[in-house]
């Protein structure tokens, strides 16, 4: 056998299993040879409804639209339904149906996007409709067997009894004559007090493949035939490809094809990556620049501090005259702060598969959002949605990176429609993801305010001046130019981003200055700097009022209890206000974002040089329910490296129209010497749902600027932390 | 033709030899576990033991490992992931998104076995891998458990 054959067949058998264990039951839509051997196994057991499959052997498949991206989801999803199913949870396992199937079920699935912290709290209540409905369905068939009402079953962990004839069954025994049974009108939805899988601590579901290098993904998927693309788009954003040279690669080793993809980016196709991306970077290339290549980061600067000053501005909270409040007040304080461009720096880089015929095109890529790729594959291949499908893989990190525009789907596409029938998987480099990312938009903020004569906040304007997500990405969202995201956690009401204070007279508006880099969704949104911008400011308001922080805010948090609960217990538990070494401080912040409330304290110290080191983090959320306690910990616990990363490190900078930083070494991000000891306070109040995927993260930067001006009377207002001399004066 | 001894097996090896150590044992070998993260040895995704210690081999020429060098990848290093570092992320839960746990796993399974005992500050300073969900914590939390003997009951 060559080497070539041996692979082939590794690749087959490794393709079966990896099938069996991504798609599951519903099997792959692609006509390569073996994927009917593929699908039999699962397609023979009929699916109770479109939640829930329970198989002869009882495992129980729980299905989940939403993506798996380290944050739990599938855990967290499958327990609800678990909980309503009454199940044995030992026997459960997750599938991805896909959003082709979706489409062809009339949306049977829902929506498909994890992104906003919403994959269990939209999506909960559906689903736990469906295990409830399904365990209905299985009871009923067992009742309808045994001759009996199904009122006089009883079921616990996936047994089925009629203690009046002491007679019992089991799901998988059921589960076939359960599919023919008409779906009940209404379920009864348990209280959560009552809860016994949803609620608690359970390990996660897919944490074993993990520990041995059997988790697959994208970047690792194999089809038979397959070849590898590398890809490099024009550095400049807006400019195009002008020419290149592919007689001067294609006989390097393995060298396929070297493909234009669209106007503005080149591939070289080759039979391993390594090969392509070898011959990619010889490839000579000449670009059409364009005129973005006349901006800096110093251009955008100066467009953004015009934004600060200028008369026109969309209005996101108002109440009162915060102008003439602040004109008479006793005093007056202003501060101008500053978030960059950050890179989401996924730890897999951008990557799909593709299969492309006049009739057909299949994707196979980690995505946030299964249909909106779907729609992307579509669009791509020039073949209508019900003809193309995309099977998702477990993401190697999401952050938002990979829910919104589908940009490297596309690439695949285009690639493979260059070569009908052939597979192709097209990786990125991390130096082009990190040159074309979907950056975390950049603002500055100027904050002014107005206190009395007893120290009393009377008046607050927040301009916030800078990138629209919405402008850049989803222009169709946009409220009469308006971009509502922009406000997040600074909105005067509302159940997804409410202001925690009452402050008299406030106005807070956004001049919108679009630079050309492409923003996009990073975790936390734009919590992150309003976040910053409001929690920082409000700290040094507290100085200028000579009030400590803490009480400052409490003054200000009465109408905001849920707020004020989560700084409470921040505060309590870190110890508030107790003294502290030389050189050390402590700093707190809140915020609402994603329908959850949290707070944070750090405690940092700074030495003679100036080194930060962050000592320890209290952390409190309110996410209303907690589905699994100990995974909301992991993602608390996660926020702050994601958060801090962000602060002290994340900068993308623009020279000549392109983002500078190309890889871990310019783009650095916090590792474990840094980590800081957290403590997290899960604290649901109940009546609510919120997300905990994202919320967490923008108290990070401003607990921590915070407390390093207690610790050394600086005030760090432009992020990153490590542009800044932190040595006490 | 170069041969490589991987997890215990001797292969033959046809590829440019200035190809790194990583995209051999991914694209030629087909062990995927070991992932691309950074293609400079900054981030450790790509972390494999070479004589038992943990390298980078995304930034490794293959020409520059020998036939007698013993290379386990994270599929070599139990039979069936029972290796204590594997039993203590398994009962902490360490892994999210966890595409950089095989390299994080191979990191700290060489830093113990070339010291069973570390201090916090040791691991802390030895374990420079790159995980961008954050779950150092955890991953500080799974070398300690290992150290201890990693015998700790799930959940």
């Amino acid at each position: 056998m060559t080497e070539q054959q041996s692979a082939s067949a590794l690749s087959r058998r490794d393709f079966i299993a990896r099938s069996a264990a991504v798609a599951g039951g519903l099997g792959l839509g692609f006509h390569v040879p073996f994927d009917a051997a593929a699908q039999s196994a699962a397609a023979s057991t009929p699916e109770v409804n479109a939640w829930v499959v329970i198989r002869p052997d009882e495992t129980v498949v729980i299905r989940i639209a939403r993506s798996e991206m380290g944050q739990g989801t599938l855990t967290g999803l499958a327990q609800p339904v678990a909980e309503e199913l009454e199940c044995d949870w030992s026997k459960v396992t997750t599938e991805y149906p896909t959003p082709g199937q979706s489409l062809a079920r009339n949306r049977v699935w829902g929506n498909f996007s994890t992104g906003g912290s919403r994959g269990v709290r939209e999506s909960q209540e559906y689903m736990r409709q469906g295990g409830a409905a399904a365990r209905t369905m299985l009871v009923q068939a067992a009742a309808n067997a045994w001759g009996v009402p199904a009122s006089e079953c009883r079921v616990e962990k996936g047994v089925i009894s009629h203690p009046a004839s002491g007679r019992s069954t089991s799901y998988g025994k059921v589960a076939e004559a359960a599919s023919k049974i008409e779906p009940p009108k209404e379920v009864q939805l348990k209280d959560p007090k009552d809860w016994t899988i949803a609620g608690k601590s359970v390990p996660r579901l897919d944490t074993a493949e993990k520990l041995t290098g059997k988790q697959v993904y994208g970047m690792d998927l194999r089809l038979p035939g397959m070849l590898n693309a590398a890809i490099k788009d024009c550095p400049v954003f807006g400019g195009k490809v002008a020419s290149y040279d592919a007689k001067a690669v294609e006989g390097m080793p393995g060298v396929k094809a070297v493909v234009r993809v669209g106007e503005s980016a080149v591939a070289v196709v080759a039979d391993t990556w390594w090969r392509a991306k070898t011959a990619l970077d010889a490839l000579p290339v000449t670009w059409d620049e364009g005129p973005n290549a006349k901006v800096s980061s110093e251009t955008i600067m100066a467009m953004l501090k015009e934004g600060l000053e200028a008369k026109e501005a969309f209005v996101g909270n108002r109440n009162g005259d915060a102008a003439a409040a602040i004109a008479g007040a006793a005093k007056r304080v202003e501060a101008v702060y500053g978030y960059p461009f950050q890179n989401h720096a996924t730890m897999e880089v951008m990557n799909a598969t593709a299969v492309w015929t006049s009739d057909r095109c299949e994707v196979w890529t980690p995505t946030q959002n299964g249909e909106a790729a779907l729609a992307a594959a579509s669009e791509a291949a020039g073949l209508p949605a019900l003809r193309c499908d995309v099977h998702k893989i477990h993401l190697g990190g999401g952050f938002g990176r990979r829910g919104a525009v589908h940009d490297w789907v596309r690439q695949v596409v285009a690639i493979a429609k260059e070569m009908p029938g052939t597979p192709i998987k097209l990786i990125w480099s991390r130096e082009e993801d990190m040159v074309h990312g979907k950056y975390h938009p950049i603002t500055q903020c100027k904050l002014v305010g107005g206190l009395d004569d007893r120290g009393n906040l009377v008046g607050v304007h927040m301009r916030i001046s800078g990138q629209s997500i919405l402008a850049g990405l989803l222009p169709q969202n946009l409220q009469n130019g308006r971009d509502p995201v922009t406000f997040q956690g600074l909105n005067p009401g509302g159940a997804e981003a409410a202001i925690g204070y009452t402050i008299p007279n406030v106005l807070i508006d956004h001049a919108m200055r679009n630079p050309h880099v492409p923003p996009g969704f990073w975790r936390g949104v734009n919590t992150n700097p309003n976040a910053i911008y409001l929690e920082s400011f409000m700290d040094e308001l507290a100085h200028a009022a000579g009030q400590d922080p803490l009480e400052f805010r409490r003054k200000l948090m009465a109408n905001h209890p849920k707020h004020l609960g989560v700084l409470n217990a921040v505060a309590e538990r870190a110890g508030w206000g107790k003294p502290m070494p030389a050189g050390h401080g402590r700093g707190i912040a809140q915020i609402m974002g994603f329908g959850s409330y949290t707070a944070a304290v750090a405690e940092v110290s700074v030495d003679d040089a100036g080194r930060l080191k962050i000592h320890r983090i209290v952390a409190a959320t309110d996410p209303g329910h907690a589905v699994n306690p100990q995974q909301i910990e992991a993602q608390v616990e996660g926020s702050f490296v994601y958060g801090l990363s962000a602060a002290l490190y994340g900068e993308c900078t623009v020279a000549d129209g392109r983002i500078v930083e190309q890889n871990f070494d310019s783009y650095p991000v916090m590792r474990l010497d840094e980590m800081p000891k957290v403590e997290t306070i899960v604290m649901p109040s109940g009546g609510f749902w919120g997300g905990v995927g994202e919320p967490t993260i923008a108290v990070a930067a401003p607990a921590v600027l915070n407390a390093i001006f207690a610790a050394t009377g600086k005030r760090v207002r432009q992020i990153p932390v490590k542009n800044a001399d932190l040595r006490r004066a | 033709m170069p041969r490589l001894n991987v997890n215990g097996t001797v292969r033959d090896i046809e590829v440019e030899p200035d190809t790194p150590l990583l995209w051999v044992i991914r694209e030629q070998i087909g062990l995927t576990g070991t992932k691309y993260g950074c293609g400079i040895a900054q981030c450790g995704a790509c972390t494999v033991h070479i004589d038992g210690a943990a390298v980078r081999s995304c930034a490794l020429p293959v020409s520059a490992v020998a036939e007698e060098q013993k290379i386990v990848t994270i599929e070599g290093l139990s039979p069936d992931g029972s290796h204590p570092v594997q039993k203590a992320w398994l009962a902490l839960d360490v892994p999210q998104c966890g595409f950089c746990q095989p390299g994080m796993i191979m990191a700290a399974s060489a830093l113990l076995a070339q010291n069973p005992k570390p201090t916090e500050e040791q691991i802390r300073s030895e374990i420079t891998n790159i995980c961008r969900c954050g779950t150092y914590n955890r991953v500080l939390a799974g070398v300690k458990l290992a150290a201890e003997g990693g015998e700790a009951g799930r959940g």
